[in-house]
């Protein structure tokens, strides 16, 4: 296991079999100190082991998310599902047992919006892969741009954030979301499900910053036109997605149908007018979020709403629909100046109070480690402590459609979760290990690397 | 005696208005003196009277009941762009060390008000980082709702803001169309700046020092001609003026600590300072401060070996270091940095605090007024609903001076008011507007 050279009480392990983990430890230990003392053009943290040993975590306050704690209980898991998760569960033989007293196992969390694997240096062009140029990109993936060797990976992973929906940005369809774990040597390793989604930013009335004030009459009307343009563009690619699928469906039934050249295009469009993929639609204030769900409403789309700020205007007409909402990012400012200043740290609890399924994201990339601190910044302001833990761990796995692998620790799941010596929702709580579908994740990042090696000059 | 009594007939009436608040039964982290359980802090007029266990309220107190609720010093942010209109770069020249912050503050920024609820009480309001020497900074308090002239510390050291690196040698953004780029364009131009303004300070100087003695013996003399940026330049050599110094790479950080030894000037803090921690002995040798965000990287090429160990590594080698926002947002929860700094790298609880309180205090050397809770100094308070260190707690009540400016009971009781006040004024100007619009048919 690799441990903080420095902590002197990390996760103590003890064996059932197999290679003596105090021997484990310190050749990683020794492993982690040659690591420090090399050279930093490209870092050299794994990214994952491979290896989807048996482990039982035990003496372990466990969180399931979806039962009640468990204490002084025992977590097994095996070729990357667990299998147990009990006060008194079996330990087989030849597990690596880790002592888990006083410290806690939660499920891995998961980011509901990210540009982790998208970018490397935000002012860097050459390292930014998020927004593509034009308007109407729904064949754009996620899934094939991702950076497996990546810094952002490891930064993001120790801080117990295992899972995200990368997400492409820009243009009015911004192309294809994709689930992915942050651990894996290529992007097919990396990615759960994808796509997960096809994202719409759905043109707004007016540009930022908003204010009340009436705009200039002229600028106002460029203002309209360009957006009744916009609407009419997407109302367009979707009607002929619409008629794509149609005439797909009857070549495919019938070789008397012509046949037609394909559109990449509309091709990524049909799951999305059939309903079979959700559509994303980001939208912030109420008028916006009003056109986009009306817009859906039009195609019979299967919507998830993203952003969403102003969405407690708007509770009647997200709960008729069913809709699940994506908030975020959290640690933001509200649009208007006389909004109330805790405008998004209480839509959580509106949500909650209403009944609507939400979850959270950062929609951020090298703070998206701070996805549990955008959730308890909601429970800082009336959403139950456990509603925000679910908000990054079980609420997302359901929205997106990974419940029956992701979200809470259950047997059968997905053994990605985390070892941590607190509530992760917690600044202080330090996150001892991760396990990513049941691999023993390292526990070192760049940064950790550069501490290392700058506390040793000499 | 009659003087005495007219001065009592003049303070008298003052007296009476100074008003006496309790706040008891709280957890007092005073930052300088510990932890105080169900301790009480009593304001009189705008200053701490008193801090402790056993402190009484007199008969005429407004008391504030914070039982299970905890009370720390006002947030002191050391970079701010708030409260200024327009830009915040004076982008003309790669010097503009004459232009003041002061001569465009405004008191309506929403941000002022946000950062109150999170917490934040005085910032060092600075210009952008567009060029080597942006411009004179202001040490502010966010007293919203009160005229810009009270926001102003009264007492605080005149500052000014310098930028290293990758900014004002223009890398990131580029010059409007049909202009060309502006020197300097490298990390050497950016010293050759710094050098040459300190040199032609000197000479200035020199002129001036000429001059006097010429008067002082009765020669002829011609006075020099008065230039604002080299008194600027001169006043800072002459120790009037405190550098902040946005930076990020361990080498031009080095770079601005040798040119400061060499021509005879001191930097007051550090700005950003995200490789810090590799030469934080340098720094320390300096006296410099430091002042960083804890966890941002790689927004662009020179914040990539960014650490969150930063603060750690600093504070550990004897940097005097604070966190700051730089962001109107993160302005609002400086202490989650605060927290960051105990979860990377284990800095204590009390140094915790320190970095976002009376470290921030002694770097824009106003210690002896905020950063702590002592009797004596400004009672600019803040009381939370939790531990502030904890990302579930809240601000309950901002203080600054003595005076009530966030509430947050207030706050909720007011916004219905509020709401009804704004529909009812569009709806004035939208009835106006087509008043007029008829009116003015023919």
């Amino acid at each position: 296991m690799t441990c903080h050279p420095e902590r002197s009480e990390g996760p103590r392990a003890t064996s059932a079999g197999g290679a003596s983990p105090s021997a484990r430890l310190s050749m990683t230990v020794l492993a982690a100190l040659l690591v420090a003392s090399s050279a930093f053009a490209q870092s050299t943290i794994l990214n994952s082991t491979g290896r989807k040993g048996t482990f039982a975590i035990r003496n372990a306050t466990i969180v399931p998310v979806t039962s009640a704690p468990i204490a002084n209980g025992t977590i097994v898991f095996a070729n990357g599902v667990i299998t147990a998760v009990a006060a008194n569960a079996t330990v087989p033989a030849d597990a690596t047992v880790i002592d888990g007293t006083g410290l806690f196992v939660y499920p891995g969390m998961i980011d509901s919006g990210s540009n982790v694997g998208l970018v490397e240096v935000d002012s860097v062009a050459g390292t930014v892969d998020t927004s593509e140029l034009g308007d109407f990109n729904p064949n754009s993936q996620a899934a094939v741009a991702i950076n497996p060797h990546s810094e952002l990976v490891p930064v993001t992973r120790v801080n117990g954030v295992t899972h995200l929906v990368a997400t492409p940005e820009g243009g009015i369809i911004s192309g294809q979301s994709a689930l992915i774990q942050l651990a894996g040597w290529t992007p097919p390793e990396m990615v759960v499900k994808g796509p997960t989604a096809v994202h719409i930013r759905f043109p707004r009335l007016r540009s930022a910053p908003i204010s009340d004030q009436p705009q200039d009459e002229e600028a106002e009307k460029e203002l309209r036109k360009s957006y009744t343009r916009d609407v009419d563009k997407l109302r367009d690619i979707l009607r002929d997605a619409q008629a794509y699928g149609k005439a797909a469906a009857a070549r495919r039934a019938s070789q008397s149908v012509e046949r037609f050249d394909r559109d990449l295009i509309l091709e990524a469009l049909v799951p999305v007018v059939e309903g079979r993929v959700p559509v994303v639609m980001h939208a912030n204030l109420a008028r916006d979020i009003r056109a986009a769900l009306a817009f859906a409403d039009e195609f019979k789309l299967k919507v998830i709403l993203s952003g969403a700020q102003d969405v407690g205007r708007l509770l009647d007409d997200v709960k008729r629909r069913g809709i699940p909402v994506i908030l975020g990012p959290i640690l933001s400012l509200p649009q208007r100046e006389d909004d109330p200043y805790d405008l998004l740290f209480t839509n959580a609890k509106t949500l909650h109070d209403a009944g609507v399924p939400f979850a959270i994201q950062t929609s951020d990339a090298h703070n998206t480690r701070n996805l549990p601190y955008h959730a308890a910044s909601c429970a800082a302001f009336g959403l139950p402590k456990d509603e925000a833990l679910k908000a990054v761990t079980l609420y997302p796995a359901r929205i997106w459609g990974v419940a029956d692998r992701l979200g809470s620790l259950e047997v059968g799941k997905s053994a990605s979760l985390i070892l941590t010596d607190g509530d992760p929702l917690e600044i202080r709580t330090n996150v001892r290990q991760v396990f990513i579908g049941g691999e023993e994740i390292p526990m070192d990042s760049r940064h950790t690397l550069l501490y290392e090696k700058f506390r040793r000059r000499p | 005696m009659r003087k005495t009594l007219l001065a009592l007939a003049f303070a008298l009436p003052l007296f009476a208005q100074e008003r006496v608040t309790l706040i008891r039964n709280a957890t007092i982290l005073t930052v300088t003196n510990g932890v105080i359980e169900n301790g009480s802090v009593l304001i009189r007029g705008a200053k701490i009277a008193a801090v402790g266990r056993d402190v009484s309220a007199p008969a005429n107190a407004r008391v504030i009941d914070a039982t299970g609720k905890f009370v720390m010093p006002g947030i002191i942010d050391t970079h701010s762009h708030a409260g200024v209109e327009g830009s915040v770069n004076e982008v003309s020249l790669p010097n503009t060390g004459m232009v003041r912050i002061q001569d465009a503050l405004t008191n309506d920024d929403i941000s002022a008000y946000r950062q109150l609820a999170g917490g934040t009480t005085a910032a060092l309001i600075l210009h952008g980082s567009a060029n080597a020497i942006g411009g004179q900074s202001q040490i502010v308090k966010w007293k919203w709702g009160r005229p810009v002239s009270e926001w102003i510390v009264p007492d605080a050291p005149r500052t000014i803001k310098f930028a290293l690196g990758e900014n004002p040698k223009s890398a990131n953004f580029r010059p409007p169309e049909g202009q060309q780029r502006q020197y300097p364009a490298t990390r050497m131009g950016v010293e050759e700046v710094i050098r040459k303004s300190f040199t032609d300070a000197r000479d200035y100087m020199a002129a001036w020092d000429e001059y006097e003695a010429k008067r002082k013996r009765n020669e002829t003399a011609i006075p020099p001609r008065r230039d604002l940026l080299m008194e600027t330049m001169a006043d800072i050599l002459r120790g009037k003026i405190d550098i902040h110094a946005h930076s990020y790479r361990s080498d031009e950080i080095v770079m601005l600590l040798n040119l400061a030894d060499e021509m005879g000037f001191k930097v007051r803090e550090l700005q950003h300072v995200l490789e810090g921690y590799k030469v934080a002995r340098e720094i320390a040798k300096h006296g410099a401060g430091a002042g960083t965000f804890i966890d941002w990287w790689g927004y662009k090429a020179e914040a990539y070996d960014a650490t969150p160990y930063n603060v750690a590594l600093m504070l550990r080698n004897g940097v005097l270091t604070s966190v700051n926002s730089d962001s109107d947002e993160l302005a609002r929860h400086l202490n989650h940095d605060a927290a960051k700094a105990i979860k990377y790298g284990g800095v204590s609880e009390e140094d915790a605090l320190r970095v976002c309180t009376i470290n921030a205090a002694k770097q824009l050397r106003l210690d002896h007024r905020i950063g702590s809770i002592e009797a004596g100094k400004d009672a600019d308070l803040v009381i939370w609903t939790g531990h502030p260190l904890s990302t579930y707690s809240r601000v309950e009540t901002t203080f600054i001076e003595g005076e009530i400016y966030f509430d947050r009971q207030q706050d909720l009781a007011r916004r219905e008011a509020n709401r009804k006040e704004k529909e009812e004024r569009l709806k004035k100007e939208a009835d106006d507007a087509a008043k007029t619009k008829k009116e003015r048919k023919p």
